[in-house]
């Protein structure tokens, strides 16, 4: 293979930043702030080099780096893109050195703040781009230790606590997921995941698995799927993730909503759905509950939250859940055409972008009132901060609106196309979620109402400037991005349109 | 490869060498125990390599020895030696390094830790079952020494029961090799002539032979319920000895229970393999949730390496190649990783706060006066949990898959093994190096107060001043030692094939063919 390994290129770049910070011998803040955002900035690079490189219509993956790595176990060293993993790819990009710049005043340890964030920025573009089970796993796991520290040695007074909760957690999970694949390893003598799915695709993996007894099939669903839905998280799988957001500094929640949900996510449309077709169909209506409920009670939980923070995290496990909402009507059926399917799988897959950047926007927005309030961050701790901040005001309330799905930014098209989708196959719980949707315009009009509005209170009472520097760069790309996509969406959908024509086009049809 | 007898004979001349040194000072001692384990260490990876793996293992050295009773000279090595053989090389290097600060007779402690490096290399390299045991059994008496001069925790206690264990599992292996040497008749004691001797026999009889000398060497092992010798001892031994005992001796046992017990009586494997796959298991959950309610932090890294052998001897008893090929990849991976874990607690902590209660040192908030200790023993717990990126990993994959092939249930129950073990390797991380930040955790309220934060820091760095001046810095053998197992850990964790391209094959070999069966589905 003569062409450049980009993908390699696109995991390692991060990860050689981070050696470089580590190595430097005497690199002060400021330095040791524009390396790690230079080295993070890489993603994006990678991105566009790979958009230059990638034909939407091509079948199969791109990109494609596959080499023999332990010959025991089948595993291979084994990259590959396609229009899902782009679309992450670029949402990568975009928020990693938003979430840079959103910790631009933190003065506590910055050198070894950026040596963990480059590694996780890595991890992530590892999980989207591996696609041979050892090698994805790696990626996986090491993500978690990053993750871990970050939240524990930046994060607020409750932080160790939320930080171990989280990693447990999803250490649980993948003790769960990693026994699934050893039993479709030994079933199959292979850990790539394409040819797992052109196995299960014939029937064959699940006859295989059932040769040792009946149950097993189902079982090894349950193992991998739990291994899953703990990192999306799918209710009721989701009790990490309020403290875990909530107690990190504002620029690692960043990169937790806009990245690392998605990993989740990109873990059902890859993994899960591919290799178990007929075990999920088998189990779509409490699978649709399940989501149902991470929708719904996300939205009602994220109303009663009096921390912004905790708010905005159960807003991601509602957005988030519209995800799977989609996947999980495909999968249950029937299907009344292809275009229904590949509107809901298409939507799913906006939907994880658009939420990456309103989300992580939000929680730059947070993270500026707290900074302004010495690290308060309650609804009722502020007040009219709109007179004293209007530029501020005006980029949080855009964020605000794109996460409630207000035509003409970026987060309606996704939402869109899900409900046009699961309307179409099956409309209850299509009616369902729309409470979701009134319930997140609920709570974010709340917060709108009590921090922006009325007269100057509480910490906008006294001395609040308005947004500036890093902070103000930050969020002002994230909201023009928001426009640019609300306006122009066909950009992004251009990249994966075809893939999802195409999934949708293999699915049974009456 | 023909100087790998040379392991041997230059370990033990360098215990003769130190014992000499040692009288002239300490550290002429320490210089030459460290010079002849990394010579010895050396000429293992010299052979290396120039090693092709074969199915057969290759004969080094083939000479008459005890000719009344049949027992030759006969040193051979295949994959599975070389594998081992390179970790005790490692461990043993490693071990001198994290012993350099011993003070007391240090020439007699380097002499008899190179004796028993001498005695581990000769068992690794035995084609012979009379030679075999001699060496097992010259391996035994330093441990007793070592713990019982220069040990801690109950050191007599401990010494004596760790050799006594040790002598009684080595009596039951003894009777069960000279039952099968009088039935058969073959007046020789070599590997191959018993096995194809032993073959004849009765199937009740290889149940009854199997049974001697498999539990005789899973006792070694750390086996449930064979092993409570093994917290105790491991606890009471000086680091670099608890290293070399839970990294390498343990190794013996379940390298006994392959080399000898598996290829001689494949019925009795046949009979026992249930059995054996379940006290492997009760001992993999067993251990980890006694590990889990330790408050003395080696207790926990001495429980860990009994629910890490069984690991191994699950490898074992599922008997098909990928399950013993991932076996003995773990037992390279846990020798190292005990080293580490053994070293950060012994040397690096117990040496310098003279406490090993989690409940104590969980006040000292380790990480910011001691950060390259608790960076390693951070690193350590990754590998011990068999975190990818690290050599546990692709081992316990291997095993798992292995296992699961035998039997689906037992490779599920092994799996909740990984997630105890992930629970307390956590919490005594946690408790030892991270004790004070994960206190004070107040409700989650609206806010907190970002100034009194800063405060707390800024105070607790000059408390950490003042402290760090009462605890001695790590010196350069720990650094060594310490860099020296986390990258075999992380280059046969990121490249595991490095290893198992000798193990496979080996595992071709027509002494096992009868026992380890069942190739890729």
């Amino acid at each position: 293979m003569t062409a450049c390994p980009i993908l390699s290129i696109a995991i390692f770049a991060p990860w050689a930043g981070a050696l470089l910070l580590a190595l430097v011998p005497r690199a002060s803040p400021a330095l040791s702030r524009a390396l790690a955002l230079v080295a993070s900035l890489s993603t994006l690079l990678a991105g566009f080099s790979a958009i230059a490189r990638f034909d939407p219509n091509a079948a199969g993956y791109q990109l494609v780096e596959r080499h023999a790595w332990v010959s025991a176990l089948n595993a291979h060293y084994c990259l590959g893109l396609d229009g899902l993993s782009l679309v992450l790819v670029l949402l990568t990009g975009i928020v990693a050195p938003a979430g840079l710049l959103a910790s631009w005043r933190q003065p506590r340890e910055v050198r070894l703040f950026g040596i963990l964030y480059l590694v996780l920025q890595g991890c992530a573009l590892g999980v989207f781009l591996a696609l041979d089970f050892f090698h994805w796993f790696l990626f996986w796991e090491l993500s978690l230790i990053p993750a871990f520290f970050l939240i524990k040695l930046w994060g607020g007074p409750g932080a160790s606590r939320a930080a171990y909760q989280f990693v447990i957690y999803t250490l649980a999970g993948s003790a769960f997921l990693l026994l699934g694949f050893v039993a479709l390893f030994v079933a199959s003598g292979s850990l790539d995941f394409d040819e797992l799915s052109r196995l299960a695709a014939t029937g064959g993996l699940s006859n295989r698995l059932a040769a040792l007894g009946g149950f097993w099939p189902k079982a090894v669903f349950l193992g991998v799927f739990l291994g899953l839905a703990v990192k999306v998280p799918l209710f009721p799988f989701h009790t990490w993730l309020p403290p875990a957001y909530a107690e990190a500094p504002a620029g690692v929640s960043m990169f937790l909503t806009g990245v690392m949900s998605k990993m989740g996510v990109y873990g059902f449309l890859r993994i899960l759905w591919p290799i178990f077709p007929s075990e999920i169909h088998a189990a779509a209506t409490p699978l649709l509950w399940l989501a149902l409920g991470g929708v719904v009670l996300g939205a009602f939980a994220a109303l009663r939250q009096r921390d912004l923070k905790r708010m905005i995290a159960y807003s991601s496990i509602n957005h988030v859940s519209y995800c799977l909402l989609a996947l999980f009507a495909v999968a249950a059926g029937p299907l009344k055409s292809a275009a229904v399917a590949s509107s809901a799988l298409g939507g799913a897959i906006l939907q994880m972008f658009n939420h990456g950047l309103s989300a992580s926007a939000l929680f730059l927005c947070v993270g500026v009132l707290e900074a302004r309030g010495g690290g308060r961050r309650g609804i009722g701790d502020f007040g009219g901060a709109r007179s004293a901040a209007p530029v501020f005001a005006g980029l949080c309330g855009i964020a605000m609106f794109s996460s409630i799905g207000l035509p003409g930014l970026n987060g309606f098209v996704g939402e869109f196309l899900i409900f046009r989708g699961v309307f179409g196959i099956v409309p209850w719980a299509a009616a369902t979620a729309c409470m979701g949707v009134l319930v997140t315009a609920l709570f974010y009009l709340t917060f709108w109402q009590r921090v922006f509005h009325g007269p100057r209170a509480g910490v906008s009472a006294g001395a609040f400037p308005d947004i500036a520097g890093a902070d103000r760069v930050a969020l002002a790309i994230l909201v023009a991005l928001m426009f640019l996509f609300g306006i122009a969406p066909q950009l992004l959908v251009g990249l994966f349109n075809p893939l999802v024509t195409a999934w949708a086009g293999g699915l049974p049809t009456p | 490869m023909r100087l790998l007898p040379w392991t041997i004979y230059l370990s033990l001349a360098g215990a003769m060498l130190s014992l000499a040194a040692g009288r002239r000072s300490a550290a002429a001692a320490r210089w030459v125990a460290l010079g002849t384990a990394a010579a010895a260490w050396g000429l293992v990876l010299a052979a290396a390599t120039g090693f092709s793996p074969s199915a057969l293992p290759q004969t080094l050295v083939d000479l008459e020895w005890i000719p009344s009773m049949g027992g030759r000279y006969h040193l051979a090595a295949d994959g599975i030696s070389m594998t081992l053989l390179v970790l005790t090389g490692l461990a043993a290097t490693a071990g001198i390094l994290f012993s350099w600060n011993i003070g007391e007779r240090t020439g007699e402690f380097f002499a008899f830790y190179l004796t028993l490096i001498a005695g581990v290399y000769g068992v690794f390299l035995s084609a012979d079952a009379l030679l075999f045991f001699v060496f097992y059994e010259l391996a035994i008496v330093p441990k007793y020494f070592l713990i019982a001069i220069w040990g801690s925790t109950n050191r007599e206690y401990g010494a004596m029961k760790l050799a006594l264990y040790s002598f009684a599992g080595s009596a039951l292996v003894l009777a069960g090799l000279l039952w099968a040497y009088a039935t058969g008749g073959a007046h020789s004691f070599a590997l191959a002539d018993l096995a194809s001797a032993a073959a004849r026999f009765p199937a009740g009889q290889q149940v009854a032979m199997f049974a001697l000398v498999f539990f005789g060497f899973a006792v070694l092992a750390g086996l449930f319920p064979f092993h409570t010798w093994a917290p105790t001892g491991h606890v009471a031994a000086p680091t670099g000895a608890s290293m070399l005992l839970a990294g390498v001796v343990m190794k013996l046992g379940a390298y006994g229970c392959l080399r000898v017990a598996m290829p001689l009586f494949p019925a009795g494997l046949a009979f026992w393999q249930p059995a054996i796959a379940w006290l492997a298991i009760i001992g993999i959950l067993y251990a980890g949730l006694v590990a889990l309610v330790q408050d003395d932090c080696k207790f926990v890294i001495g429980y860990s390496s009994v629910s890490h052998m069984g690991f191994v001897m699950l490898g074992l008893a599922a008997a098909n190649p990928r399950a013993v090929a991932g076996a003995v990849l773990q037992m390279f991976s846990h020798g190292v990783i005990a080293g580490l874990l053994f070293a950060v607690v012994g040397r690096m902590v117990y040496d310098r706060t003279h406490t090993r209660r989690l409940e104590d040192l969980r006040l000292l908030a380790l990480y910011r006066l001691l950060p390259f200790a608790a960076t390693v023993f951070v690193i350590a717990g990754l590998a011990s949990m068999g975190f990818p990126g690290f050599s546990g990993f692709p081992a316990e994959l291997s095993i798992l898959m292995g296992a699961w092939q035998a039997s689906p249930l037992w490779a599920a129950a092994a799996a909740l093994g990984v997630l105890i073990a992930a629970a307390f390797t956590l919490r005594v991380v946690q408790l030892t190096f991270f004790g004070k930040s994960g206190d004070g955790e107040s409700p989650a309220r609206s806010g907190t107060s970002e100034a009194s934060a800063d405060a707390a820091w800024l105070l607790r760095d000059r408390e950490t001043q003042a402290r760090s001046a009462a605890l001695s810095p790590i010196t350069w053998p720990e650094r060594a030692g310490a860099i020296l197992l986390i990258s075999a850990a992380v280059v046969i964790g990121l490249k595991p094939d490095l290893l198992l391209n000798w193990i496979v094959p080996s595992l071709q070999s027509p002494l096992f063919r009868a026992v380890i069966k069942g190739g890729a589905p």
